[in-house]
């Protein structure tokens, strides 16, 4: 086996896995319960752009979630997501565009396809490690744009100019809300559907497989694991999760071009990743909340700095939360229960 | 006196490790430290080099180096065999001993003493431009120890020389150790789970467990004592 | 057969860009043992001070000089500032850093000196070379100039103390404070030798792409593709592959249909990528052999 470090740093050693500190069971499944709660009360309180701009929250989450899978969970490091995710709003269009096909049919149409991409993707990608396994997944991602402006293809594509999409109006018997909440709704059934899909997957026996590959490959096979296989289908499912938000955003935006999906949008994801918290599934909504608002943000306060405002407030929020919002969380949790159990000591000891 | 250690306490993070260890080693001494695991043996090693942080006194030659960096203690002449070895794996065998050596001026006493290591270890002079990663097990060990006494240390610390390694290899090592202690007079200070071996080389032994120092005694005394062999050395 | 040299040389001379450029990543992936996504952008923030003190009237080696020191310096407080605090945390968060360095400098550079085009002098000259047509003055003395500039960075890694001293204390930390190195400095002073070696990067290629903040973007790639192609832990390879992947490029731009300008990009990637899956470890990469 090769590796390219005296100590293994593959990106293993990047994701802490700090499970030791955790609410109780209860206390959690009541604070996920408010959010959905309010979620779903959201609609009929806010405007029809703030639910458009909580549709893409929810969507960029989904993406990140996507990439977590891969990078956070399995440990390989993929800078190629913006093409599933342009697969996947492309998929959503095309059928809608030149098939008429409904458009509830294209999110699962568009998970098959990016599934399917991705394990062909991950096969190769076996034997490509940490640097070399980013430089392909960039390679994958510098390749959709141009793929997709790509003249013998444009009938389906519609080349540079993109594909109109007809934004989904809801079913009759919901008449009373309009097409932006509608939409929003299904994003948001959508999301939490595939985000308890995800925890329930990281909890099984398979989920611990795919994080034992992570964390020790060598040992993980030697425990009779099919790492090959799981790491292939570990990308396929990222793909078909980040797939699934790219058709999402198909329809929230109700149009598809080439250079949405650019190498850019790669490093959004995974900035996104970082933010929220590598590993942890909850922390994909926060990154995608980041992502989407502080550029807006750095451009209010500069037009000309925007770039250079954001680069400061990225590098400030590293500083002090170099794990992530998750683990920013997990360590104000830990500091809190060890305060609990002992509430006179003042410091070490 | 080379090195004093009174009242250490070490951490990892809000762990603490050692309670009030004290202990004392003197020019050209050698001794041992022995325990089961957890004990607190690699961390004392640590604390002396500065990799965990302490509270309490640590001083060689009567300076204060509590608190000091890696570096600047391995400067006074502290050679540190860590655990697992701590072999440059992507670097040469030769790159390795030069390592060691990365604190001395240059000159020909460094290509001479090279050369003295390989006296000591002929195994690594045949793989001298080898890759250390492609050695085996002992002759790591063999390296990092080489690597160590590149140094022209005072006090060479080994953290579980014996470890993972054949009995025959384990036995080649200590009488090579044995016979660089007598050539040069390199205080040693040696952790080791195999303390039968162990109080074979050393004149004098400390006992940790769970961080506290429970014995302090000639290693003939330890040794034939049979209530403590059994209960805390296992034999 | 004509056109095949011709191409040849076209890529050579592109790839001596590439090389130049690669020469910096494998520097600060020997000295910081990750690649630092922000390198084109630190040269080309080094080349903009080079214009800036030749519209100032500094003579054209003078500001060369001072550019590289400069840089030089701000390497080492890009590691002090930037790269110390996040030094133990998790890889991908280093990455997140790096990739805010970027945002910035490009950021800057552009608010400082806008988007126009700017010509950037060559001390050598336009003229072609030898007559021929196939490649200039300032091509020729790309080559020659990353070619010694590989013979001096190989000479120092491989030869001397401190070179080695480098490689250690990126290769295993702990281990080289065990043997005395400070760490730190050693860091700070790969920092330092990378960033000088990406302004002089810098300061090549802008005769050829032209100043503006975006100039390093796509070199950059090419560059970083060149040294894995070459395997990072060889200047040389570095090097080798740096050319290769102008060649590559070129050619396949030339010979293959349906390739147009999009297409050049991502067809050199898939080469490499496939050269990758026979030599995972690039053309010159030592293979490490790791025992459970």
């Amino acid at each position: 086996m090769t590796t390219l470090r005296d100590e293994d740093i593959a990106v293993s050693a990047a994701v802490p896995t700090q499970r030791a500190a955790r609410l109780r069971p209860t206390l959690r499944h009541a604070i996920v319960a408010v959010f959905v709660a309010i979620a779903f009360a959201i609609p009929f309180v806010a405007s029809s752009f703030v639910m458009f701009q909580l549709s893409e929250v929810l969507i960029y989450g989904l993406a990140i979630l996507g990439l977590n899978l891969l990078t956070g969970f399995n440990g390989q490091f993929s800078l190629g997501h913006s093409a599933f995710y342009g697969l996947g709003a492309y998929t959503a269009a095309i059928l809608m565009h030149n098939y008429e096909v409904n458009y509830l049919w294209t999110l699962p149409a568009a998970g098959v396809v990016c599934f399917g991409v991705g394990f062909l993707f991950g096969l190769p990608a076996l034997r490509l490690q940490n640097l070399y396994l980013a430089l392909a997944t960039f390679a994958l991602a510098t390749a959709m744009p141009q793929i997709l402006k790509f003249h013998a293809l444009e009938n389906w594509t519609g080349g540079v100019q993109g594909l109109v999409v007809d934004q989904p109006d809801p079913p009759d018997f919901l008449s009373m809300i309009d097409g932006d909440q509608w939409l929003y709704y299904v994003t948001l059934v959508v999301v939490l559907l595939m985000f308890a899909a995800a925890a329930t997957l990281v909890r099984s026996r398979t989920g611990r497989a795919i994080m034992a590959i992570r964390d020790n490959p060598i040992a993980a096979a030697a425990m009779g694991i099919n790492t090959s296989l799981y790491k292939t289908l570990t990308f396929g499912v990222s793909a078909l999760y980040t797939g699934v938000a790219g058709a999402l955003s198909a329809l929230a935006v109700a149009f598809v071009a080439p250079d949405s999906f650019t190498i850019f949008l790669s490093i959004s994801l995974l900035v996104g990743l970082v933010i929220g918290g590598v590993g942890s599934i909850p922390g994909c909504l926060f990154g995608g909340l980041f992502v989407l608002y502080v550029p807006n943000i750095a451009n209010s306060l500069s037009n000309g700095l925007a770039g250079a405002i954001y680069g400061v407030i990225l590098l400030i929020v590293i500083f002090v939360m170099p794990a992530g919002a998750a683990g920013f969380v997990r360590a104000v949790i830990a500091r809190l229960s060890r305060w609990r159990q002992n509430p006179t000591e003042g410091g070490y000891r | 006196m080379l090195l004093e250690i009174s009242a250490l306490d070490a951490f990892y993070g809000q762990n603490q490790a050692l309670y009030g260890v004290a202990f004392s080693i003197d020019e050209g001494q050698v001794r041992t430290l022995l325990g089961a695991n957890g004990a607190g043996k690699t961390t004392t090693l640590r604390a002396i080099c500065g990799m965990v942080r302490v509270a309490g006194d640590i001083r060689f030659d009567g300076k204060r180096i509590s608190g000091w960096a890696t570096e600047d203690v391995v400067r006074l002449g502290v050679a540190h065999v860590p655990e697992g070895r701590g072999t440059f794996l992507r670097l040469s065998v030769e790159e390795n001993l030069q390592l060691g050596a990365m604190t001395r001026k240059a000159g020909r006493e460094i290509a001479a003493d090279i050369e003295r290591i390989y006296g000591h270890f002929p195994r690594l002079k045949e793989r001298r431009t080898q890759q250390a990663g492609t050695l085996s097990g002992g002759e790591q060990q063999m390296l990092a120890v080489g690597r160590a006494l590149m140094l022209r240390p005072r006090l060479l610390l080994l953290d579980e020389p014996s470890f993972g390694l054949a009995p025959l290899i384990v036995e080649e090592l200590f009488a090579i150790l044995r016979r660089i202690n007598e050539e040069t007079g390199v205080a040693m200070l040696i952790v080791e789970q195999n303390a039968a071996l162990a109080l074979e080389l050393a004149e004098h032994a400390y006992l940790l467990e769970t961080g506290r120092m429970v014995m302090d005694a000639p290693a003939a005394v330890i040794g034939a004592d049979e209530s403590i062999r059994r209960s805390y050395l296992g034999y | 057969m004509e056109l095949l040299l011709q191409q040849v040389m076209a890529g050579l001379a592109n790839g001596a860009i590439y090389a130049c450029v690669a020469l910096a990543v494998v520097m600060i992936y020997q000295a910081i043992d990750h690649l630092n996504f922000a390198q084109g952008e630190m040269a080309m923030f080094s080349t903009f001070i080079a214009w800036q003190l030749m519209t100032w009237g500094v003579p054209y080696w003078v500001a060369f000089a001072i550019t590289i020191v400069l840089s030089f310096i701000a390497g080492v407080l890009i590691d002090r500032v930037l790269f110390r605090p996040v030094q133990n945390a998790p890889i991908l968060s280093q990455i997140v850093a790096f990739i805010a360095l970027f945002s910035i400098l490009n950021s800057s550079a552009g608010q400082i000196w806008d988007y126009t085009i700017k010509s950037f002098p060559t001390p050598f000259g336009t003229a072609p070379l030898f007559g021929s047509g196939m490649i200039d003055a300032h091509e020729a003395g790309m080559i020659g100039i990353t070619l010694i500039l590989l013979g001096f960075l190989y000479a120092f890694f491989r030869g001397t103390r401190l070179g080695l001293a480098m490689r250690a204390a990126a290769a295993n930390p702990v281990s080289a404070r065990l043997v005395g190195i400070r760490v730190g400095w050693m860091t700070a002073l790969g920092w330092g030798m990378a960033a000088a070696l990406g302004a002089i990067a810098g300061m090549l290629i802008a005769p050829v792409v032209f100043l503006e903040p975006n100039m390093m973007i796509g070199v950059l790639l090419y560059g970083f593709a060149g040294a894995v192609l070459g395997g990072l832990t060889s200047p040389l390879g570095a090097v080798v592959g740096g050319f290769a992947v102008g060649v590559l490029e070129n050619l396949a731009g030339t010979f293959i249909p349906y390739v147009g300008r999009e297409l050049k990009l991502t067809l050199a990637l898939i080469m490499i990528v496939i050269v990758l899956m026979f030599r995972p470890n690039g053309l010159f990469g030592r293979m490490v052999v790791s025992r459970v």
